[in-house]
């Protein structure tokens, strides 16, 4: 069984259907990046994962125990919940720092309030992560005193911190003007690792070349093509991938 | 009179305006906080009593709302409880106008409770759903996520209207004069009907300019006190 499985994920939002049967595998260690136009479901997909929406139908296992059953009459409390959380780390298209707390509180406050071991450790780890993503000249700086690209760095390091078995990334970069893009790329590419497992929904057609075993192009609520980056980019076996691919060149 | 007797007379009656600002702003203020989360409730009937409280409440004029807490236990009841609680105080410990006192309070601490619930309620609602959703994928429950991330937020977004709102308390406790009790304005009718002197009544504007004057300052620096992030 894969270290990651997701199988016949479906949701709707009132009749508007955005996920039609979702199933995709994912090795441990393995970067997977999910393509598509705006409104195919990618963004959804990955909140359905983190357990901000919640899919009526389908399964997700982590490491062959399955934590989620949409189809089941088992109603999660929020404990539960929580607890599935925490397989998997989550950044956002909009950072969503903590505004009032400097960088380093930023990545301390969730370890801290999870009594993920004693100030001093966390502090330590907080300050070992917020170095690898390049900030560490900024550990007491407030959010609004960063550059998005820094911000977006905080919001990697803030997920790192609890040391999530699979790492989400939704669009991290899309808010970001161009110049700033290549160091927060430059970061996700830099935790590239046998034991980092990472889900990147992206529009950088490149980086997702470049950084991925597997790709997935999405379109309407369903995958398209699901590949390795040579597969999907370089032959497409599906009409729509390659339109949405020359569109994309075109641009 | 003299003009330091006219300024002791009606500071006996503005340390009641300040009694009257100080309960409602202590009391009004904490009840606020549920009725904003009744407000914003989940559950169907508790938001519908809620809002048609809030309504009720800033839809009419305070002073009928004195009226009718002073006047209305005693008119349907027959139990004029605020008049009775005025004889007992002032028969035991000679002290007139508790009653009266108490029923401006309760006017009063109700009414404010509203109008801060509201600015509670804009404050948390103007608040991104991206910081509630930061904290859950994070592991955080509601609570923490409300204490340790949104509080600090809304505090910083509520400081403006509601220091709007304190500065109209200290002017708005005037109205107790309506059912007789001696604040700092009855006091210069009162020294206007006794003693033939008019200009009491305008002096009387000068002790309220002071005190918004101090409440602006103080204010001020709470604001100033927030403005180290951006929400």
């Amino acid at each position: 069984m894969a270290f990651l499985e997701i199988k016949n994920i479906k949701k709707s939002f009132g009749k508007y259907e955005v996920l039609k049967d979702i199933s995709f595998s994912l090795e441990k260690g393995e970067v997977l990046s999910i393509i598509g136009s705006s409104g195919s479901g990618k963004t959804t997909l990955l909140r359905c994962i983190n357990f901000l929406e919640f899919s009526e139908e389908g399964t997700i296992s982590v490491d062959g125990n399955t934590i989620y059953d949409g189809g089941s009459l088992h109603k999660y409390t929020d404990a539960e919940i929580r607890e599935n959380r925490l397989h998997f780390g989550m950044v956002f298209q909009s950072f969503n720092l903590f505004p009032q707390y400097t960088v380093l509180q930023n990545v301390t406050l969730a370890p801290t309030l999870l009594k993920r071991g004693t100030a001093e450790e966390i502090e330590a780890n907080a300050r070992r992560l917020i170095e690898k993503v390049g900030l560490s000249e900024k550990v007491d700086f407030y959010p609004c005193q960063l550059s998005g690209g820094q911000q977006q760095r905080v919001a990697i390091a803030r997920a790192l911190a609890l040391n999530p078995q699979i790492l989400c990334f939704d669009e991290p970069t899309s808010a970001l003007d161009p110049e700033l893009t290549g160091e927060v790329l430059k970061v996700i590419k830099g935790l590239k690792g046998k034991d980092s497992t990472m889900i990147i929904v992206t529009h950088e057609m490149d980086f997702a070349k470049n950084v991925s075993d597997k790709v997935i192009f999405m379109a309407d609520g369903i995958i398209e093509e699901i590949g390795t980056p040579q597969e999907v980019f370089d032959n497409p076996k599906s009409e729509k991938t390659r339109s949405f691919l020359q569109k994309n060149d075109e641009i | 009179m003299t003009f330091l007797q006219v300024t002791l007379f009606l500071w006996e009656g503005f340390k009641l305006s300040l009694l009257i600002f100080a309960v409602t702003l202590l009391c009004g203020a904490p009840l606020g906080l549920p009725i904003a989360f009744c407000s914003m409730s989940n559950f169907k009937p508790l938001k519908a009593v809620s809002k048609v409280f809030v309504w009720i409440i800033r839809g009419i004029p305070l002073m009928l709302q004195i009226f009718v807490i002073y006047y209305v236990p005693g008119l349907l009841f027959e139990y004029p409880v605020f008049a009775k609680i005025d004889r007992f105080f002032f028969l035991e410990y000679g002290i007139s106008d508790t009653g009266r006192i108490v029923a401006v309070l309760l006017a009063f601490t109700i009414n404010y409770a509203c109008y801060f619930s509201e600015i509670y309620r804009g404050g948390i609602e103007s608040i991104s759903q991206g910081q509630y959703e930061a904290g859950y994928v994070l592991g955080l429950t509601k609570s923490q996520i409300f204490r340790k991330i949104i509080l600090k937020q809304v505090i910083k977004r509520i400081v403006p209207p509601m220091s709007n709102e304190i500065i109209t308390l200290i002017k708005d406790t005037a109205l107790a004069n309506c059912i007789l009790v001696c604040e700092i304005i009855k006091q210069a009718k009162e020294l206007a009907a006794t003693q033939a002197l008019v200009w009491p009544l305008f002096y009387t504007g000068l002790f309220y300019l002071i005190f918004v004057g101090i409440l602006t300052i103080v204010l001020g620096k709470i604001e100033k006190k927030l403005d180290y992030f951006k929400s």
